[in-house]
């Protein structure tokens, strides 16, 4: 399948205006997960997508072909889109067998007896579910159920795959094992994936590139780590990441070619050419910086272009040691891989690399310095 | 230029599109012929009935001077409201069924709603037994109830024949015998049910946690009643407040049993008697009053629960559900519980069917017990030479009558009722499924007798391509369906809500068809709530007189009919054969799809 192209669409459920004039693009065998907190309009996409939903406005383009077209009132049926959606409850029939589910679709298409058989318990074998196809949903534990919903709707071979949220009603170490499962599958099918989601680990370790939502308007489209290192925005930037991203409030400047940033704990000196904002000479504006955890390095002793901070309290985990620090009043958190001792009230160095920090404009909330 | 010319171009792609995208989606489909069939089987009928109320007809020719059939006239409306037939015609009679009304919800809701919270929420022993035991009520036709009440209470100066204290030497004051007090008791007696089975399926659903987490706030047990469970089923108590006010004074049967003989009407009795004497429009003008009625209770239970108030049963979980210890209450209550169910729902069955063996009403020595009723051949001394029930021709072609109107009605509604539910549950936010919504309600605030009237002079003579159905069974059928479209399309909408949408949106982006996804998945997965809805329309119209009595001819006689008859003849042994077989049929069937299939008539409710 080639590009999937979605041109300003508006989507209303009576007044409510759900999808803000969307703009999205999707690239043949892209992973491209649609992250936000609930409600901002990532699933109504997925549906729309899938033909489910009628947007108000907009067009919609597969492979060059027009699917939506609402001027004319267009709408290709879902069937006739070459999809398929995992839906986030399964959507499992209860009334028919593992292999009957499976196998539903085939039977509308008129697929032979054979033949149908022989895809069936593919897709079954591909989702290790093959022992279960005599059962019914409801004999199922919640993880095989999910395994039948994704075996039905790959067995078509589908040229685009829609899945919804659809990790979230299982727990913690099942949904690690899935993660791995789909990643593989989209790795071996390399069919396109759209996926939903709301939980920023599943975004991360298995989207070729994210798109953010928030109350309905496309925030950010990116890769991963492209989302991770330049959010957009101060919204983005707070969503994505765990732990969150330090932010301290301070004061920017451009002097000289330099682009000098004044916060209570110390000062960061950028190139002007790193400045994604047109402003005046020598004029102050108010700004954010935006830290992770990570990026903050801690010192004993005292070195060049360190700032000094004091230990509030250190919390090792085993893998990691997250550690609470105060500067300037700034409170900051910072990571450290592996076991660290930090005693309260410790006195330290802080280390940040300026070419990783990343401002934000306080007026637009926009990123003015990306990291590079 | 260029710009316009394609926007013209579009312009004319949209609205072919459009028309395509109605017109071969099957949705609409069935709500457009949804819409013409309620429109022509429940508008039209209300309409014309309102309109005959301002035209004179053909009986009234020579009272008002000078006009012609279908004249504008408000004499229907003057004679009624104002004029001095008024005040028999109407304002008595309304104010006795107002005071059943009242009395009756007041009785049966508190019985109900109480009975339902033991059986739900408490330890009360032989739950199993009781909670059966209270629904049979429901199974009983309610003019059945008022017979059985006759036979204890009944006595010679009214009835002709000696009751059963009278039999045996308590002599009964009138008052016991009939008139309000007695219509009131059996109809509470009859209600209840209602009240029982909307309420403890409320009960059911709530969560126990939620009264847990009052109990951990320091609530005792009836502040915990009072504030946290009442108003958790307030919605369902509220609704079945309608029911119950605007069934009680609607019905016919039991008014007409208990009342009539000594003169006390009803509306809805002095509407059958204004009907049956051809006075139809002022028959119609009655109902019309009686509608408004019906309509302002629904319309007030709206203000009150209003949309914030009505908790879609607390997310459906379900939850734990820990019984409340009844301690040392126990014993009373069960007790209670007992003897209420031995006083009314035991004894009346029993007594009625005692009676059948009584050669002479009255009169318990055992010299006085016989078959004869049951199977006895033609006696000239007896019964005026009717032969026992089960010998008469005349009691089979009506068994055969009856099952075929259950039967076919009871099919018919509950697929038309679950299409309906289908489209209002599917539409919860479309105008259609509002629509709809509110059409089905219609006849349930017209009272039956009313809507067999209509329905009769709608189609006594042929109606453009509907033939004349005056005398077929078709119309009675006609009748029931309609009548009953909007309990079959409430158990049509429950059953449907249980479907989630998103199994049909599986089935459509597998490229199946809307016929197909009923076939293979909507139909399957709703096999229970159509059998439940079955079960509950079955019932109803086993049990139905006041709906079918204005259309019924002899040779369409159904079994209430023929009790009815018998009552009516002073005899009254057959007319308890007769109703002891009804109850008997209905019970067994009740019983046998319960077993068979599960099926639950207070999931339908």
């Amino acid at each position: 399948m080639g590009k999937i192209v979605l041109k300003n669409i508006d989507k209303f459920y009576g007044s409510n205006h759900v999808l803000k004039n969307l703009n999205l693009e999707i690239e043949d065998g892209d992973f491209m997960t649609l992250l936000g907190p609930s409600g901002c309009g990532k699933t109504t996409t997925l549906r729309v997508l899938s033909g489910l939903e009628k947007p108000q406005n907009g067009y919609i383009y597969m492979d060059e072909k027009e699917i939506v077209n609402c001027d004319e009132a267009h709408y290709e049926a879902p069937s006739k889109r070459g999809l398929n959606l995992v839906f986030q409850s399964y959507a499992l029939w209860p009334h028919m067998t593992v292999f009957e589910n499976v196998a539903f679709g085939l039977t509308i298409k008129k697929i032979p007896k054979e033949e149908m058989k022989r895809m069936v318990e593919n897709a079954l074998e591909r989702m290790q579910i093959l022992q279960f196809k005599e059962r019914y949903p409801a004999e199922l534990s919640g993880g095989q159920q999910q395994r039948v919903a994704i075996a039905r709707a790959i067995v078509s071979a589908p040229k685009l795959l829609l899945l919804d949220e659809p990790l979230s009603n299982l727990d913690a170490k099942l949904r690690v094992d899935m993660r791995t499962e789909l990643k593989r599958l989209h790795h071996e099918m390399g069919t396109t994936i759209v996926y939903v989601t709301h939980d920023q680990i599943e975004a991360l370790t298995m989207s070729t590139k994210i798109a953010i939502f928030f109350e309905g308007v496309l925030t950010q489209v990116d890769t991963p780590l492209g989302i991770y290192n330049n959010p957009a925005d101060l919204r983005v930037a707070d969503f994505i990441g765990n732990p969150r991203i330090n932010f301290a409030e301070c004061t920017g400047r451009v002097k000289e070619s330099k682009f000098i940033v004044t916060s209570s704990f110390g000062e960061f000196v950028f190139d002007s050419s790193m400045l994604k904002k047109e402003g005046g000479e020598n004029k102050e504006f108010p700004c954010v910086i935006g830290l992770r955890p990570e990026q903050i390095e801690i010192k004993r002793k005292q070195e060049e272009g360190c700032f000094a901070a004091k230990v509030y309290t250190s919390q090792p985990a085993g893998s990691e040691t997250l550690i609470t620090l105060k500067a300037g009043g700034v409170t900051f958190l910072a990571k450290e891989i592996g076991i660290a001792n930090y005693k309260e009230n410790e006195k330290v160095w802080l280390y940040i690399d300026p070419n990783k920090v990343n401002v934000f404009d306080q007026e637009s909330k926009k990123l003015i310095k990306y990291s590079v | 230029m260029i710009e316009n010319q394609q926007r013209s171009y579009s312009k004319s792609k949209r609205i072919k599109n459009i028309l395509k995208d109605v017109f071969t989606n099957p949705y609409n489909i069935i709500v457009f012929i949804s819409l013409v069939f309620l429109t022509y089987l429940i508008i039209v009928p209300l309409i014309s009935m309102i309109t005959s109320t301002f035209q004179v007809a053909q009986g009234e020719l020579r009272r008002i001077p000078g006009s012609q059939v279908g004249d504008f006239t408000l004499y229907y409306w003057q004679r009624l409201l104002a004029s001095e037939f008024s005040m028999s015609t109407l304002y008595k009679p309304l104010l006795n069924s107002l005071l059943i009304g009242v009395c009756v919800s007041v009785f049966s809701i508190t019985l109900g709603s109480g009975l339902a919270w033991f059986m739900v929420r408490t330890d009360l022993p032989f739950k199993k037994f009781f909670s059966f035991a209270v629904i049979i009520p429901y199974m009983i036709p309610s003019w059945c109830k008022s017979m059985a009440w006759l036979t204890v209470f009944r006595n010679e100066r009214v009835g002709g024949s000696a009751g059963f204290l009278s039999g045996i030497g308590i002599n009964t004051p009138d008052w016991l015998a009939y008139g309000p007090f007695a219509i009131i008791c059996v109809l509470t007696v009859h209600y209840y049910a209602y009240s029982y089975l909307l309420t403890s399926s409320a009960l059911r659903s709530i969560n126990s946690e939620l009264e847990e987490m009052g109990e951990i706030q320091g609530a005792g047990k009836a502040t915990i009643l009072r504030k946290i469970t009442l108003p958790l089923v307030m919605p369902a108590i509220l609704s079945s407040v309608i029911l119950t006010f605007s069934k009680s004074i609607g019905t016919f049967g039991v008014p007409a049993f208990l009342g009539m003989k000594i003169n006390y009407y009803t509306i809805s009795t002095m509407l059958y008697s204004n009907i049956k004497q051809q006075n139809t429009s002022l028959g119609f003008a009655i109902s019309i009053i009686l509608i408004t009625i019906a309509a302002m209770t629904v319309y007030i239970n709206q203000k009150i629960i209003g949309t914030r108030k009505s908790y879609e049963t607390i997310g459906g979980k379900g939850g734990r559900s820990t019984p409340l210890r009844l301690g040392k209450w126990r014993g009373l209550f069960t007790a209670l519980i007992t003897a209420f169910i031995g006083l009314a729902v035991i004894m009346p069955i029993a007594i009625l069917f005692l009676e059948t063996f009584l050669k002479k009403t009255g009169d318990y020595s055992l010299s006085n017990f016989t078959l004869h009723y049951w199977i006895g051949a033609s006696d000239p001394a007896i019964a005026e030479g009717e032969a026992g029930v089960l010998r008469n021709a005349r009691f089979w072609t009506n068994v055969k009558n009856t099952m075929i109107l259950v039967v076919v009605t009871s099919v018919i509604a509950t697929i038309i009722g679950q299409i309906l539910g289908y489209i209002s549950s599917r539409g919860r936010k479309k105008v259609s499924g509002k629509l709809i919504e509110q059409l089905v309600f219609i006849p349930y605030l017209i009272p039956s007798i009313a809507f067999s009237a209509i329905y009769l002079s709608m189609f006594s003579t042929r109606h453009g391509i509907v033939p004349a159905l005056y005398g077929s069974m078709a119309l009675m059928v006609v009748v029931s369906v309609v009548k009953h479209i909007p309990f079959a399309s409430r158990a049509g909408t429950s059953n449907m809500i249980q479907i989630g949408t998103e199994l049909e949106e599986a089935a459509n982006i597998e490229g199946a068809s809307f016929m197909k996804r009923m076939l293979k998945v909507v139909l399957p997965l709703s096999k229970g709530g159509f059998i439940s809805g079955l079960m509950l329309i079955f019932i109803s119209i086993m049990k139905e007189l006041d709906l079918i009595i204005l259309i019924i001819t002899p040779k369409l006689a159904t079994l209430p009919y023929m009790a009815f008859q018998y009552s009516n003849n002073n005899n009254n042994q057959m007319s308890d054969v007769v109703a002891v077989i009804m109850f008997s049929i209905v019970l067994v069937i009740y019983l046998i799809t319960n077993k068979v299939s599960g099926a639950d008539i207070s999931s339908s409710m």
